[in-house]
C-alpha cells in the first residue's frame, strides 16, 4: 500500500537574489511499513520535501499524495507525526504533559491521556522520567520524548528530520538501535532526514540519494540487509557495499552541481 | 548566596547618599540662618551652632532626613487613618488610582498585543501610533483627560486611573507583542502539524510562552501607573492624594511634608514592583522554571 506518492513534485522559493529551486521533478513512492531515509548534502531539498509531505511548505508544481489525500488533507487528518532537529518541548510543561499536548489538541479524554501517555513513554524507555521539566532531562532523552509526543497520536507515518542530528556519536548509536526497535514494534511508516551515510544505511529499507541545486533524487536504493539489525551489522561486507553505493551517488550528485 | 553578597554594598551607597544629604542640609540651610543673625544683629552662627540650627528649621531648603522621617511617622503611625491629614489616607486614594489604571492599562495592553500578533492591519498600523501616544508629554494630556471626562460628568477615580492607563498600557503592549512573538519556527509548525486552532495555538503555545515578558513589562507598568496617578492628582487641584500633598506643600513652602509624599510615593512604587516580582517568580515557578534562571 502506498503511503506517500510524489510524481515531479517541484518547489521554487521566490527570494530576493531570484528563485531557489528545492525540488525539481521529484518522483518516489514511499509504501506501509518502509523506514525511508532521505541523505544529501545541505540545500538538496531534503527537508523541504519532508515539509511538503507534512503540509508546511505548498509545492509550487507537479503532484503528491499522502494516504491517498492531499497532504492538507492529511494534516488535518493527524495522519502523521513529525519530529523536529531540536526536542522543541515546552519548558513549562513536565514530559508527560509535553507528551499529552498533542491528545489536548485533538481532544482526546483526559484518562484516555494518561493511558497514552504511559504507553509511548513506555515505548521510548522514558517512564520514570514522566513529572521531569526538560530541563532536567539530557539532550538525548529529551529527543527520545519527542519521539514519543510524535507517536502518542498513533498515526501510521513518522517524519523525523534529522532528529538526532544535534547527539553525540554514542547516543546517536544508541537512539538508533532503539528507534528501529520501535519500527518494529508498531509497524510505522518513516521517512527519515539524514546527513550521516551510517545511520542512513544502518536504519532503511530504502534509501533516497539527493543531490542539491536543483533538489532532485539521484539513487533510491532498496536496503538488501534483513530486519534484524544488530550494531555490528555495520562492519559487514553488505553494509559497507551499500554505504559505498550512497558516497558514489552523493560524489556523482555534486559533480552535476558545482 | 547573591542576596547577602548585595546587603553590604547597597548599605554602604545608603550611608555614602546619607552623609552628602546631612552636609548638603548645613550647606543649603545655612543663608537663612546667616541672614537671621544679621537682622537680629547677632554674631554670625559659629558651625557648631549652624549644625544645629540647619537641621531644626521649620521649612527648611532642604529637610534633614529625620526631620522628613519624623514627619512620615507623625502623620502615618501618629494620625488615624481616615484624618485627612494622614499620609495613609493620602496614599490610599493615590494607590486605588495607581492600581484601577494598571489593571485597565494591562488589559488593553494584553488585548492590543494580542490584536497586532493575529491581524495584519493591525500589525502595521496600530504600534506607530501607540509609540506616538508616548512621545506627547503626559502633563500636557493629563489636564484634558480631566477636563473633558468632567464634562461628560465622570469624576474622582477614573479620570486619574485612565491617566495611569495611558503610560501603563505602553509596556505591555511592547513587551506582550515580543512574547506572543517569542515561540520558534518549529514550536509553531509543530502546532500546525497537529491541526491546531488559533485558539489552542494562542493558550497552549503563544500565552505561556509571554509570561516571562508579561511580567518584566508588568514591572514597569506598575511603576509608571503611579506616576500617572500622581501627575492626575495636580491638574485638577485635588484635594486628596500624594499628588496633591506635594502640590499644596510647594504651595505653601512645606519642604517636609514635600519630602515625605516623595518618600511615601518612593515607597509604594517600590512595594508595587516588589508584589509584581514575587507574582512573576511564583508563576513561573509554577511553570517549572529552572531555579537561579530567574533574574
Amino acid at each position: 500500500m502506498t503511503v506517500v506518492s510524489a510524481q515531479s513534485l517541484s518547489l521554487t522559493f521566490q527570494t530576493n537574489d531570484g528563485p531557489v529551486h528545492a525540488l525539481q521533478d521529484v518522483d518516489l513512492t514511499v509504501s506501509k511499513g518502509d523506514f525511508v531515509s532521505f541523505i544529501g548534502p545541505s540545500g538538496c531539498g531534503k527537508t523541504t520535501f519532508l515539509r511538503v509531505i507534512a503540509d508546511l511548505e505548498k509545492p509550487t508544481g507537479g503532484v503528491i499524495s499522502v494516504n491517498g489525500m492531499s497532504p492538507e488533507e492529511a494534516r488535518q487528518a493527524r495522519a502523521y507525526g513529525y519530529v523536529f532537529q531540536a526536542a522543541s518541548l515546552q519548558p513549562w510543561r513536565t514530559i508527560e504533559k509535553n507528551i499529552a499536548l498533542p491528545l489536548e489538541i485533538m481532544g482526546h479524554s483526559s484518562s484516555e491521556r494518561v493511558e497514552r501517555v504511559a504507553k509511548v513513554l513506555d515505548l521510548v524507555d522514558l517512564s520514570s522520567f514522566g513529572k521531569k521539566y526538560p530541563w532536567q532531562l539530557s539532550g538525548g532523552m529529551q529527543q527520545r520524548a519527542s519521539i514519543a509526543r510524535a507517536l502518542a497520536f498513533d498515526a501510521d507515518l513518522l517524519l523525523m528530520d534529522e532528529p538526532f542530528g544535534a547527539l553525540d556519536e554514542i547516543v546517536r548509536d544508541h537512539l538508533n538501535e532503539q528507534l528501529l526497535q520501535l519500527w518494529e514494534r508498531t509497524d510505522k511508516t518513516i521517512c527519515f532526514v539524514t546527513h550521516s551515510i551510517p545511520e542512513a544505511v544502518y536504519l532503511s529499507t530504502k534509501i533516497v540519494v539527493m543531490s542539491p541545486r536543483p533538489g532532485r533524487v539521484t539513487d533510491v536504493i532498496e536496503s538488501t540487509l534483513p530486519k534484524e539489525r544488530p550494531l555490528d551489522i555495520r562492519e559487514t561486507p553488505e553494509f559497507l557495499k551499500i554505504a559505498h553505493r550512497v558516497r558514489e551517488g552523493l560524489r556523482a550528485g555534486h559533480s552535476y552541481s558545482d | 548566596m547573591s542576596k547577602s553578597g548585595k546587603t553590604i554594598p547597597v548599605l554602604t551607597i545608603l550611608v555614602f547618599i546619607v552623609a552628602i544629604w546631612y552636609a548638603c542640609v548645613v550647606w543649603m540651610n545655612a543663608p537663612f540662618e546667616f541672614d537671621k543673625a544679621e537682622r537680629l544683629s547677632k554674631a554670625a552662627p559659629t558651625f557648631s551652632e549652624l549644625v544645629n540650627t540647619t537641621m531644626a528649621q521649620e521649612r527648611p531648603v532642604l529637610p534633614a532626613p529625620h526631620q522628613v522621617f519624623r514627619e512620615i511617622y507623625e502623620t502615618t503611625v501618629l494620625k488615624k487613618v481616615t484624618s485627612k491629614r494622614s499620609l495613609v489616607y493620602h496614599a490610599w486614594i493615590t494607590l486605588s488610582a495607581t492600581l484601577l489604571g494598571f489593571i485597565i492599562g494591562t488589559a488593553l495592553g494584553i488585548a492590543l498585543a494580542v490584536g497586532i500578533v493575529h491581524n495584519r492591519a493591525m500589525d502595521k498600523s496600530v504600534m506607530p501610533w501607540v509609540i506616538t501616544s508616548q512621545t506627547i508629554p503626559i502633563l500636557a494630556i493629563a489636564p484634558m483627560i480631566i477636563v473633558v471626562l468632567n464634562a461628560a460628568g465622570i469624576s474622582g477615580l477614573l479620570p486619574k486611573a485612565l491617566i495611569s492607563t495611558y503610560l501603563s498600557f505602553f509596556p505591555v503592549v511592547v513587551g506582550m507583542v515580543k512574547g506572543l512573538r517569542a515561540p520558534d519556527t518549529a514550536q509553531l509548525d509543530l502546532m500546525h502539524t497537529y491541526n491546531a486552532s488559533t485558539a489552542q495555538t494562542f493558550w497552549k503555545l503563544r500565552w505561556p510562552s509571554s509570561m516571562p515578558y508579561l511580567f518584566t513589562s508588568l514591572k514597569i507598568a506598575v511603576a509608571i501607573s503611579l506616576v500617572g496617578a500622581i501627575v492626575g492628582e495636580m491638574p485638577t487641584g485635588a484635594v486628596a492624594g500624594l499628588g496633591a500633598r506635594l502640590l499644596a506643600g510647594s504651595y505653601y513652602g512645606q519642604t517636609i511634608q514635600i519630602w515625605s509624599a516623595l518618600f511615601m510615593a518612593a515607597a509604594l512604587a517600590a512595594a508595587l514592583v516588589i508584589l509584581v516580582g514575587v507574582a512573576h517568580n511564583y508563576i513561573l515557578r509554577r511553570m517549572g522554571e529552572k531555579p537561579g534562571a530567574i533574574a
